[in-house]
Protein backbone atom coordinates (compact mmCIF):
# COMPACT_ATOMS: atom_id res chain seq x y z
CA UNK A 1 0.00 0.00 0.00
CA UNK A 2 1.18 3.55 -0.79
CA UNK A 3 1.03 6.36 1.91
CA UNK A 4 0.74 10.11 0.56
CA UNK A 5 1.65 12.63 3.33
CA UNK A 6 1.02 16.34 2.52
CA UNK A 7 3.26 18.64 4.22
CA UNK A 8 2.67 21.96 4.59
CA UNK A 9 6.27 25.05 5.40
CA UNK A 10 4.79 27.24 8.21
CA UNK A 11 6.14 29.54 10.67
CA UNK A 12 7.71 27.80 13.16
CA UNK A 13 5.94 26.91 16.31
CA UNK A 14 8.63 28.56 18.22
CA UNK A 15 8.12 32.04 16.62
CA UNK A 16 5.82 34.40 17.91
CA UNK A 17 4.06 35.59 14.90
CA UNK A 18 3.69 39.25 14.31
CA UNK A 19 1.36 41.36 12.43
CA UNK A 20 2.69 43.29 9.44
CA UNK A 21 2.15 47.42 9.98
CA UNK A 22 0.02 47.52 7.04
CA UNK A 23 -2.37 45.19 8.65
CA UNK A 24 -2.22 42.72 4.88
CA UNK A 25 -1.00 39.86 7.04
CA UNK A 26 1.62 38.15 9.48
CA UNK A 27 5.51 38.89 8.57
CA UNK A 28 7.23 35.77 7.08
CA UNK A 29 10.59 38.09 6.05
CA UNK A 30 13.72 36.57 7.78
CA UNK A 31 11.93 33.91 10.66
CA UNK A 32 12.37 30.76 10.62
CA UNK A 33 10.01 28.35 8.73
CA UNK A 34 9.05 24.40 10.05
CA UNK A 35 7.25 21.96 8.99
CA UNK A 36 3.84 21.90 10.33
CA UNK A 37 4.17 19.81 13.37
CA UNK A 38 0.69 17.89 12.97
CA UNK A 39 1.99 17.10 9.10
CA UNK A 40 5.51 16.07 10.76
CA UNK A 41 3.06 12.99 12.69
CA UNK A 42 1.41 12.63 9.64
CA UNK A 43 5.25 11.65 8.44
CA UNK A 44 5.75 9.29 11.31
CA UNK A 45 2.90 7.63 10.63
CA UNK A 46 3.61 6.65 7.95
CA UNK A 47 7.15 5.47 8.42
CA UNK A 48 5.66 3.14 11.16
CA UNK A 49 3.24 2.15 8.85
CA UNK A 50 6.28 0.78 6.42
CA UNK A 51 8.21 -0.06 8.95
CA UNK A 52 5.25 -2.91 10.46
CA UNK A 53 5.60 -4.15 6.27
CA UNK A 54 1.55 -2.38 6.30
CA UNK A 55 2.76 0.40 3.70
CA UNK A 56 5.37 -0.17 1.28
CA UNK A 57 5.79 3.56 -0.16
CA UNK A 58 5.83 6.85 1.36
CA UNK A 59 5.24 9.78 -0.99
CA UNK A 60 5.22 13.21 0.67
CA UNK A 61 3.50 16.27 -1.13
CA UNK A 62 3.83 20.10 -0.20
CA UNK A 63 1.99 22.66 -1.89
CA UNK A 64 3.71 26.22 -2.13
CA UNK A 65 6.85 28.24 -2.72
CA UNK A 66 10.60 26.74 -3.46
CA UNK A 67 11.50 26.47 -0.51
CA UNK A 68 8.57 24.29 0.70
CA UNK A 69 11.66 21.58 -0.73
CA UNK A 70 12.90 22.20 2.20
CA UNK A 71 10.27 21.13 4.28
CA UNK A 72 10.10 17.88 1.30
CA UNK A 73 13.61 17.25 2.27
CA UNK A 74 12.94 16.58 5.99
CA UNK A 75 9.96 14.44 5.50
CA UNK A 76 12.89 12.58 3.06
CA UNK A 77 14.98 12.47 5.79
CA UNK A 78 12.58 11.17 8.19
CA UNK A 79 11.93 8.49 5.73
CA UNK A 80 9.55 9.03 3.03
CA UNK A 81 10.51 7.73 -0.39
CA UNK A 82 9.93 10.21 -3.08
CA UNK A 83 8.82 13.59 -3.34
CA UNK A 84 6.36 16.12 -4.96
CA UNK A 85 6.07 19.86 -4.81
CA UNK A 86 3.41 21.68 -6.48
CA UNK A 87 5.21 24.45 -6.71
CA UNK A 88 3.31 28.05 -6.29
CA UNK A 89 4.19 31.50 -4.48
CA UNK A 90 0.06 31.85 -4.10
CA UNK A 91 -1.40 31.21 -0.50
CA UNK A 92 -3.63 28.01 -1.53
CA UNK A 93 -6.84 27.74 0.03
CA UNK A 94 -7.72 24.36 1.46
CA UNK A 95 -9.91 23.69 -0.81
CA UNK A 96 -7.85 24.14 -3.74
CA UNK A 97 -5.54 22.23 -1.87
CA UNK A 98 -7.79 19.33 -1.42
CA UNK A 99 -8.53 19.92 -5.28
CA UNK A 100 -5.04 19.17 -6.21
CA UNK A 101 -4.50 16.11 -3.99
CA UNK A 102 -7.54 14.74 -5.20
CA UNK A 103 -5.81 14.67 -8.74
CA UNK A 104 -2.60 13.61 -6.80
CA UNK A 105 -4.67 10.97 -5.09
CA UNK A 106 -6.05 9.72 -8.16
CA UNK A 107 -2.87 9.23 -10.37
CA UNK A 108 -0.68 8.21 -7.19
CA UNK A 109 -3.84 5.52 -6.35
CA UNK A 110 -2.75 5.52 -1.91
CA UNK A 111 -4.43 3.31 0.28
CA UNK A 112 -3.77 5.92 2.67
CA UNK A 113 -3.81 9.71 2.84
CA UNK A 114 -2.23 11.13 6.35
CA UNK A 115 -2.26 14.39 6.66
CA UNK A 116 -2.34 16.92 9.62
CA UNK A 117 -5.26 18.27 11.23
CA UNK A 118 -4.70 21.50 10.54
CA UNK A 119 -1.79 23.79 9.88
CA UNK A 120 -0.67 26.00 12.75
CA UNK A 121 -0.72 29.36 10.61
CA UNK A 122 -4.18 29.54 8.95
CA UNK A 123 -6.09 26.95 11.43
CA UNK A 124 -8.25 26.32 9.05
CA UNK A 125 -8.82 22.16 10.09
CA UNK A 126 -10.39 21.23 6.54
CA UNK A 127 -7.95 20.24 4.15
CA UNK A 128 -8.41 16.67 4.57
CA UNK A 129 -12.26 16.72 5.58
CA UNK A 130 -12.71 18.39 2.03
CA UNK A 131 -9.91 15.83 0.44
CA UNK A 132 -12.60 13.01 1.69
CA UNK A 133 -15.08 14.72 0.46
CA UNK A 134 -13.88 15.20 -3.32
CA UNK A 135 -12.52 11.51 -3.41
CA UNK A 136 -15.43 10.04 -1.67
CA UNK A 137 -13.61 8.42 0.73
CA UNK A 138 -14.04 7.54 4.22
CA UNK A 139 -12.48 10.03 6.80
CA UNK A 140 -10.61 9.37 10.53
CA UNK A 141 -9.87 13.17 11.31
CA UNK A 142 -7.75 13.55 14.82
CA UNK A 143 -6.44 10.43 14.29
CA UNK A 144 -4.45 9.29 18.12
CA UNK A 145 -4.27 5.67 16.66
CA UNK A 146 -4.33 4.57 13.63
CA UNK A 147 -4.47 0.43 12.67
CA UNK A 148 -4.44 -1.28 9.17
CA UNK A 149 -6.70 -4.16 9.02
CA UNK A 150 -7.16 -5.73 5.51
CA UNK A 151 -9.23 -3.88 3.65
CA UNK A 152 -9.60 -1.60 6.71
CA UNK A 153 -8.76 1.07 9.00
CA UNK A 154 -9.25 1.63 12.49
CA UNK A 155 -9.19 5.45 13.53
CA UNK A 156 -8.96 6.19 17.25
CA UNK A 157 -10.27 9.76 17.23
CA UNK A 158 -9.61 12.96 19.74
CA UNK A 159 -12.96 14.19 20.39
CA UNK A 160 -14.61 16.60 22.85
CA UNK A 161 -14.51 14.84 26.21
CA UNK A 162 -12.79 11.43 25.41
CA UNK A 163 -12.01 9.30 22.40
CA UNK A 164 -14.16 7.41 19.82
CA UNK A 165 -13.08 4.60 17.47
CA UNK A 166 -14.32 4.42 14.07
CA UNK A 167 -13.78 1.72 11.32
CA UNK A 168 -13.10 3.28 7.58
CA UNK A 169 -13.15 1.10 4.23
CA UNK A 170 -9.65 2.04 2.31
CA UNK A 171 -8.34 3.82 0.52
CA UNK A 172 -9.20 6.48 3.51
CA UNK A 173 -8.24 9.74 5.04
CA UNK A 174 -6.91 10.11 8.10
CA UNK A 175 -5.98 13.28 10.09
CA UNK A 176 -3.47 13.09 12.62
CA UNK A 177 -3.91 14.78 16.59
CA UNK A 178 -0.52 15.08 19.00
CA UNK A 179 -1.23 12.11 20.43
CA UNK A 180 -0.71 9.96 17.49
CA UNK A 181 2.80 9.47 18.06
CA UNK A 182 6.39 11.45 18.76
CA UNK A 183 7.75 12.33 15.48
CA UNK A 184 11.98 10.77 14.97
CA UNK A 185 14.52 13.24 14.37
CA UNK A 186 16.41 12.76 10.98
CA UNK A 187 19.33 11.51 11.33
CA UNK A 188 22.58 12.81 9.76
CA UNK A 189 23.39 9.88 7.48
CA UNK A 190 19.21 10.00 6.94
CA UNK A 191 19.76 13.88 5.85
CA UNK A 192 22.48 13.17 3.82
CA UNK A 193 20.69 10.16 1.91
CA UNK A 194 17.06 12.13 1.52
CA UNK A 195 19.42 14.48 -0.81
CA UNK A 196 19.15 11.79 -3.41
CA UNK A 197 16.08 10.76 -3.12
CA UNK A 198 13.66 11.37 -6.24
CA UNK A 199 11.41 15.35 -5.63
CA UNK A 200 9.15 16.21 -9.00
CA UNK A 201 8.31 19.60 -9.53
CA UNK A 202 4.76 20.11 -10.54
CA UNK A 203 2.19 23.72 -10.92
CA UNK A 204 -1.44 23.28 -9.48
CA UNK A 205 -1.95 24.07 -13.43
CA UNK A 206 -0.69 20.48 -14.17
CA UNK A 207 -3.32 19.47 -11.82
CA UNK A 208 -6.06 21.79 -13.86
CA UNK A 209 -6.13 23.02 -10.54
CA UNK A 210 -7.40 27.10 -10.18
CA UNK A 211 -6.16 28.46 -7.02
CA UNK A 212 -7.73 32.00 -7.03
CA UNK A 213 -8.88 32.55 -3.67
CA UNK A 214 -12.44 32.13 -2.97
CA UNK A 215 -12.07 34.05 0.32
CA UNK A 216 -10.28 37.54 0.84
CA UNK A 217 -8.34 38.75 3.88
CA UNK A 218 -9.87 42.23 4.15
CA UNK A 219 -7.01 42.97 6.99
CA UNK A 220 -5.12 41.13 9.79
CA UNK A 221 -5.12 42.70 12.75
CA UNK A 222 -3.50 42.10 16.55
CA UNK A 223 -5.57 40.70 18.64
CA UNK A 224 -6.72 42.72 21.96
CA UNK A 225 -3.41 43.37 24.26
CA UNK A 226 -3.60 41.81 27.53
CA UNK A 227 -1.88 44.02 30.27
CA UNK A 228 -0.16 42.21 33.20
CA UNK A 229 -2.02 42.52 36.37
CA UNK A 230 -0.96 42.52 39.86
CA UNK A 231 1.44 41.06 41.91
CA UNK A 232 0.28 39.73 45.31
CA UNK A 233 1.96 39.52 48.27
CA UNK A 234 1.29 36.10 49.60
CA UNK A 235 -1.00 33.35 49.21
CA UNK A 236 -3.88 35.23 51.71
CA UNK A 237 -3.87 38.11 49.18
CA UNK A 238 -4.23 35.92 46.43
CA UNK A 239 -7.00 33.75 47.88
CA UNK A 240 -8.56 36.95 49.01
CA UNK A 241 -8.72 38.05 45.39
CA UNK A 242 -9.93 34.58 44.00
CA UNK A 243 -12.97 34.71 46.58
CA UNK A 244 -13.63 38.16 45.75
CA UNK A 245 -14.21 36.91 42.30
CA UNK A 246 -16.16 34.14 43.24
CA UNK A 247 -13.55 31.65 43.23
CA UNK A 248 -13.34 29.31 46.17
CA UNK A 249 -14.59 25.52 46.77
CA UNK B 1 -30.79 34.84 3.90
CA UNK B 2 -31.75 31.24 5.42
CA UNK B 3 -29.39 29.91 7.71
CA UNK B 4 -29.24 26.08 8.78
CA UNK B 5 -27.62 25.10 11.96
CA UNK B 6 -25.82 21.47 12.84
CA UNK B 7 -27.89 20.76 16.38
CA UNK B 8 -25.24 18.60 18.63
CA UNK B 9 -27.06 16.50 20.51
CA UNK B 10 -26.57 13.36 22.32
CA UNK B 11 -29.38 11.50 21.52
CA UNK B 12 -31.24 12.82 24.70
CA UNK B 13 -30.73 16.39 24.60
CA UNK B 14 -29.35 19.89 22.70
CA UNK B 15 -26.32 20.49 23.58
CA UNK B 16 -25.28 23.68 24.64
CA UNK B 17 -22.47 24.43 21.74
CA UNK B 18 -25.47 24.80 19.46
CA UNK B 19 -27.15 27.89 20.81
CA UNK B 20 -23.97 29.46 20.57
CA UNK B 21 -24.27 29.04 17.06
CA UNK B 22 -27.95 29.79 16.80
CA UNK B 23 -27.19 33.49 18.16
CA UNK B 24 -24.31 33.40 15.25
CA UNK B 25 -26.63 32.38 12.71
CA UNK B 26 -29.96 35.23 13.52
CA UNK B 27 -27.13 37.56 12.97
CA UNK B 28 -27.03 36.34 9.48
CA UNK B 29 -30.99 35.84 9.06
CA UNK B 30 -33.96 33.47 9.17
CA UNK B 31 -32.49 30.43 11.63
CA UNK B 32 -33.39 26.44 10.70
CA UNK B 33 -32.09 23.66 12.41
CA UNK B 34 -31.17 20.28 11.48
CA UNK B 35 -31.52 17.23 14.30
CA UNK B 36 -30.17 14.07 12.47
CA UNK B 37 -29.96 10.49 14.46
CA UNK B 38 -32.50 7.80 15.18
CA UNK B 39 -35.06 8.30 17.95
CA UNK B 40 -34.18 12.23 18.31
CA UNK B 41 -38.19 13.49 18.58
CA UNK B 42 -37.34 14.54 22.28
CA UNK B 43 -34.01 16.18 20.99
CA UNK B 44 -36.38 18.06 17.60
CA UNK B 45 -38.89 19.28 20.11
CA UNK B 46 -36.44 21.02 22.53
CA UNK B 47 -34.40 22.44 19.60
CA UNK B 48 -37.73 24.04 18.06
CA UNK B 49 -38.59 25.74 21.89
CA UNK B 50 -34.69 27.76 21.39
CA UNK B 51 -35.64 31.07 20.87
CA UNK B 52 -34.89 32.44 16.98
CA UNK B 53 -35.73 29.27 15.65
CA UNK B 54 -37.90 29.04 12.43
CA UNK B 55 -37.94 25.52 11.83
CA UNK B 56 -36.37 22.17 12.99
CA UNK B 57 -35.58 19.89 10.25
CA UNK B 58 -35.15 16.05 11.56
CA UNK B 59 -33.25 13.12 9.64
CA UNK B 60 -34.45 10.24 11.40
CA UNK B 61 -32.10 7.64 10.79
CA UNK B 62 -29.36 4.93 12.50
CA UNK B 63 -27.24 5.89 9.92
CA UNK B 64 -26.99 9.53 11.34
CA UNK B 65 -25.96 8.45 14.69
CA UNK B 66 -22.45 9.15 16.03
CA UNK B 67 -22.13 11.73 13.00
CA UNK B 68 -20.55 9.56 10.90
CA UNK B 69 -19.90 12.74 8.61
CA UNK B 70 -19.88 10.03 5.03
CA UNK B 71 -23.74 9.26 5.96
CA UNK B 72 -24.07 13.26 7.00
CA UNK B 73 -22.34 15.43 4.98
CA UNK B 74 -24.32 14.37 2.16
CA UNK B 75 -27.55 15.29 3.78
CA UNK B 76 -26.57 18.74 4.81
CA UNK B 77 -25.24 19.26 1.24
CA UNK B 78 -28.62 18.57 -0.21
CA UNK B 79 -30.55 20.39 2.64
CA UNK B 80 -28.33 23.41 1.52
CA UNK B 81 -30.04 23.42 -1.96
CA UNK B 82 -33.03 25.73 0.01
CA UNK B 83 -30.53 27.25 2.17
CA UNK B 84 -27.56 29.62 2.25
CA UNK B 85 -25.71 28.94 4.76
CA UNK B 86 -24.20 26.54 7.00
CA UNK B 87 -23.67 26.78 10.85
CA UNK B 88 -21.41 24.39 13.18
CA UNK B 89 -20.33 24.65 16.23
CA UNK B 90 -16.01 24.73 16.23
CA UNK B 91 -16.40 21.29 18.16
CA UNK B 92 -14.95 17.76 17.22
CA UNK B 93 -18.17 16.75 15.68
CA UNK B 94 -19.09 20.05 13.96
CA UNK B 95 -15.06 20.24 12.51
CA UNK B 96 -15.55 17.03 11.14
CA UNK B 97 -18.27 17.74 9.29
CA UNK B 98 -18.73 21.13 7.87
CA UNK B 99 -15.56 20.79 5.54
CA UNK B 100 -16.88 17.44 3.76
CA UNK B 101 -20.30 19.66 3.36
CA UNK B 102 -18.08 22.61 2.23
CA UNK B 103 -16.46 20.66 -0.52
CA UNK B 104 -19.62 18.85 -1.79
CA UNK B 105 -20.73 22.47 -2.23
CA UNK B 106 -17.73 23.54 -3.86
CA UNK B 107 -17.30 25.94 -1.07
CA UNK B 108 -14.41 27.37 0.76
CA UNK B 109 -15.23 27.17 4.62
CA UNK B 110 -14.69 29.93 7.43
CA UNK B 111 -13.22 27.93 10.46
CA UNK B 112 -14.04 29.64 13.74
CA UNK B 113 -15.61 32.94 13.29
CA UNK B 114 -15.14 35.16 16.29
CA UNK B 115 -17.72 37.87 14.96
CA UNK B 116 -20.18 38.36 12.35
CA UNK B 117 -19.14 42.12 10.40
CA UNK B 118 -21.37 41.98 7.55
CA UNK B 119 -23.73 39.17 5.50
CA UNK B 120 -20.24 37.32 3.93
CA UNK B 121 -17.64 39.21 6.12
CA UNK B 122 -16.29 37.58 10.10
CA UNK B 123 -13.67 37.27 11.94
CA UNK B 124 -11.64 34.57 12.83
CA UNK B 125 -8.23 33.63 14.64
CA UNK B 126 -5.29 32.50 12.85
CA UNK B 127 -1.97 31.66 14.27
CA UNK B 128 -3.28 30.27 17.46
CA UNK B 129 -5.09 33.49 18.10
CA UNK B 130 -2.37 35.65 17.68
CA UNK B 131 -3.43 37.40 15.19
CA UNK B 132 -7.31 38.36 13.65
CA UNK B 133 -8.39 38.11 10.43
CA UNK B 134 -11.06 39.66 9.25
CA UNK B 135 -12.26 37.78 6.05
CA UNK B 136 -14.93 38.02 2.90
CA UNK B 137 -16.59 35.48 1.19
CA UNK B 138 -17.18 35.60 -2.70
CA UNK B 139 -19.10 31.87 -2.40
CA UNK B 140 -22.13 31.89 -3.29
CA UNK B 141 -23.40 29.73 -0.45
CA UNK B 142 -21.81 29.99 3.16
CA UNK B 143 -20.31 27.59 5.48
CA UNK B 144 -19.20 28.42 8.88
CA UNK B 145 -17.90 27.12 11.99
CA UNK B 146 -18.46 28.70 14.97
CA UNK B 147 -16.46 29.30 18.29
CA UNK B 148 -18.73 28.83 21.02
CA UNK B 149 -16.93 31.23 23.53
CA UNK B 150 -17.25 33.91 21.14
CA UNK B 151 -21.02 34.11 20.93
CA UNK B 152 -23.77 34.37 23.68
CA UNK B 153 -25.73 31.39 23.90
CA UNK B 154 -29.07 32.00 22.71
CA UNK B 155 -32.33 31.50 25.15
CA UNK B 156 -33.55 27.87 25.34
CA UNK B 157 -36.99 28.68 25.73
CA UNK B 158 -38.94 31.32 24.32
CA UNK B 159 -39.05 29.93 20.07
CA UNK B 160 -41.89 28.42 18.45
CA UNK B 161 -39.98 26.43 15.51
CA UNK B 162 -42.44 24.37 13.43
CA UNK B 163 -40.54 20.48 13.11
CA UNK B 164 -40.57 18.63 9.68
CA UNK B 165 -39.31 15.69 8.47
CA UNK B 166 -36.70 15.09 6.04
CA UNK B 167 -36.28 12.02 4.64
CA UNK B 168 -33.01 11.86 2.34
CA UNK B 169 -29.68 10.30 2.49
CA UNK B 170 -28.63 6.76 4.19
CA UNK B 171 -25.29 4.84 4.95
CA UNK B 172 -22.63 5.17 2.39
CA UNK B 173 -21.26 2.16 3.73
CA UNK B 174 -17.82 2.96 3.89
CA UNK B 175 -17.12 3.98 7.72
CA UNK B 176 -19.04 3.01 10.87
CA UNK B 177 -18.74 3.58 14.64
CA UNK B 178 -16.69 1.03 16.81
CA UNK B 179 -17.06 2.69 20.03
CA UNK B 180 -16.08 5.69 22.67
CA UNK B 181 -14.62 6.15 26.02
CA UNK B 182 -15.79 9.37 27.06
CA UNK B 183 -13.64 10.69 30.07
CA UNK B 184 -15.80 10.21 33.35
CA UNK B 185 -17.34 13.41 34.20
CA UNK B 186 -16.14 13.68 37.69
CA UNK B 187 -13.76 16.45 36.11
CA UNK B 188 -14.95 18.91 33.56
CA UNK B 189 -12.62 18.87 30.13
CA UNK B 190 -10.64 20.83 29.45
CA UNK B 191 -12.16 22.69 26.71
CA UNK B 192 -15.28 23.45 28.35
CA UNK B 193 -13.73 23.77 31.87
CA UNK B 194 -14.78 27.25 33.89
CA UNK B 195 -11.58 26.55 35.78
CA UNK B 196 -8.44 24.89 34.76
CA UNK B 197 -5.36 24.13 36.96
CA UNK B 198 -2.44 24.01 34.18
CA UNK B 199 1.51 22.87 35.37
CA UNK B 200 4.50 23.32 34.04
CA UNK B 201 8.11 22.22 33.30
CA UNK B 202 9.20 23.45 37.05
CA UNK B 203 7.08 20.25 38.81
CA UNK B 204 9.81 17.83 38.15
CA UNK B 205 7.95 14.41 37.79
CA UNK B 206 4.73 13.18 37.62
CA UNK B 207 4.25 12.86 41.09
CA UNK B 208 4.83 16.03 41.85
CA UNK B 209 2.38 17.21 39.25
CA UNK B 210 -0.31 14.39 41.58
CA UNK B 211 0.86 15.59 44.54
CA UNK B 212 0.50 19.69 43.90
CA UNK B 213 -1.81 20.36 41.01
CA UNK B 214 -4.42 17.42 41.37
CA UNK B 215 -5.77 18.40 44.71
CA UNK B 216 -6.07 22.10 44.03
CA UNK B 217 -7.80 21.15 40.81
CA UNK B 218 -10.12 18.60 42.67
CA UNK B 219 -10.79 21.54 45.38
CA UNK B 220 -12.40 23.71 42.63
CA UNK B 221 -13.76 21.24 40.63
CA UNK B 222 -11.19 22.23 37.59
CA UNK B 223 -10.04 20.36 34.44
CA UNK B 224 -6.20 19.65 34.56
CA UNK B 225 -3.91 21.59 31.58
CA UNK B 226 -0.19 21.45 31.44
CA UNK B 227 2.22 23.38 29.30
CA UNK B 228 4.31 21.05 26.23
CA UNK B 229 7.44 21.53 28.56
CA UNK B 230 5.73 19.26 31.36
CA UNK B 231 3.86 17.30 28.39
CA UNK B 232 7.33 16.50 26.75
CA UNK B 233 8.97 15.16 30.63
CA UNK B 234 6.26 13.00 30.08
CA UNK B 235 4.46 14.31 33.55
CA UNK B 236 1.11 13.87 32.07
CA UNK B 237 -0.42 12.66 29.06
CA UNK B 238 -0.62 14.87 25.65
CA UNK B 239 -3.85 15.61 25.74
CA UNK B 240 -3.56 17.64 28.81
CA UNK B 241 -1.80 20.30 26.92
CA UNK B 242 -2.52 24.07 26.49
CA UNK B 243 -1.13 25.61 23.70
CA UNK B 244 -0.61 26.45 20.05
CA UNK B 245 -0.17 22.51 19.67
CA UNK B 246 -2.36 21.31 22.11
CA UNK B 247 -5.68 22.74 23.09
CA UNK B 248 -6.94 26.40 23.14
CA UNK B 249 -8.35 27.45 26.45
CA UNK B 250 -10.42 30.51 27.33
CA UNK B 251 -11.95 29.56 31.14
CA UNK B 252 -12.88 31.80 34.03
CA UNK B 253 -9.96 31.29 35.83
CA UNK B 254 -6.71 29.81 34.29
CA UNK B 255 -4.19 29.20 37.21
CA UNK B 256 -0.63 28.82 35.44
CA UNK B 257 1.71 26.70 38.20
CA UNK B 258 5.13 26.60 37.57
CA UNK B 259 4.86 27.78 33.97
CA UNK B 260 7.50 29.83 32.52
CA UNK B 261 4.72 31.12 29.69
CA UNK B 262 6.64 30.00 26.46
CA UNK B 263 5.01 31.41 23.22
CA UNK B 264 3.41 28.32 22.78
CA UNK B 265 1.81 28.10 25.77
CA UNK B 266 0.61 31.74 26.02
CA UNK B 267 -1.54 31.50 22.41
CA UNK B 268 -3.60 28.26 23.71
CA UNK B 269 -4.76 30.50 27.10
CA UNK B 270 -4.64 34.00 26.87
CA UNK B 271 -7.97 34.19 25.99
CA UNK B 272 -8.90 33.34 29.67
CA UNK B 273 -10.59 35.76 31.82
CA UNK B 274 -8.74 35.62 34.43
CA UNK B 275 -5.01 34.44 34.28
CA UNK B 276 -3.23 33.57 37.96
CA UNK B 277 0.32 32.58 38.13
CA UNK B 278 2.38 31.24 40.56
CA UNK B 279 6.03 30.92 39.55
CA UNK B 280 9.63 31.26 41.31
CA UNK B 281 11.06 33.38 38.80
CA UNK B 282 9.38 36.90 38.75
CA UNK B 283 10.92 37.86 35.52
CA UNK B 284 8.97 34.83 34.21
CA UNK B 285 7.10 35.70 30.90
CA UNK B 286 3.48 34.40 32.24
CA UNK B 287 3.85 37.60 34.66
CA UNK B 288 3.05 39.40 31.36
CA UNK B 289 -0.08 37.92 30.85
CA UNK B 290 -1.31 37.22 34.72
CA UNK B 291 -3.76 39.29 36.19
CA UNK B 292 -3.01 37.86 39.41
CA UNK B 293 0.80 36.88 39.95
CA UNK B 294 2.45 35.26 42.85
CA UNK B 295 6.08 35.00 43.23
CA UNK B 296 6.74 32.09 45.22
CA UNK B 297 8.03 28.61 45.38
CA UNK B 298 5.20 26.50 44.18
CA UNK B 299 5.68 23.26 46.30
CA UNK B 300 4.47 25.71 49.59
CA UNK B 301 2.27 28.29 47.84
CA UNK B 302 0.02 25.53 45.89
CA UNK B 303 -0.73 23.40 48.72
CA UNK B 304 -1.32 26.78 50.97
CA UNK B 305 -3.39 27.61 48.11
CA UNK B 306 -5.05 24.11 48.32
CA UNK B 307 -6.21 24.33 51.92
CA UNK B 308 -7.21 28.02 52.03
CA UNK B 309 -9.42 28.22 48.92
Amino acid sequence: MKILVPVKRVLDYNVKPRVKSDGTGVDLANVKMSMNPFDEIGVEEAIRLKEKGVATEIVAVSVGPAKAQETLRTALAMGADRAILVQTDDDVEPLALAKIFKAIADAEQPGLVILGKQAIDGDNNQTGQMLAALTGWAQGTFASAVNVEGDHVSVTREVDGGLETVKLKLPAIVTTDLRLNEPRYASLPNIMKAKSKPLDTKTPADYGVDTAPRVKTVKVSEPPVRSAGVKVADVDELVAKLKAMGVHS
Amino acid sequence: MKTLVWVEHDGKAVKDATLAVVTAASKLGEVHLLVAGSGVDAVAQEAAQIAGVGKVHVADNAAFDHNLPENVAPLVAELMASHDAFLAPATTTGKNIAPRVAALLDVMQISEILSVEGPKTFTRPIYAGNAIATVESSDAKLVLTVRGTAFDKAATSGGSGTVEAVGAGGDAGISSFVGAEIAKQDRPELTSAKIIVSGGRALGSSEKYQEVIVPLADKLNAALGASRAAVDAGYVPNDYQVGQTGKIVAPQVYFAIGISGAIQHLAGMKDSKTIVAINKDEDAPIFQVADFGLVADLFSAVPELTGKI
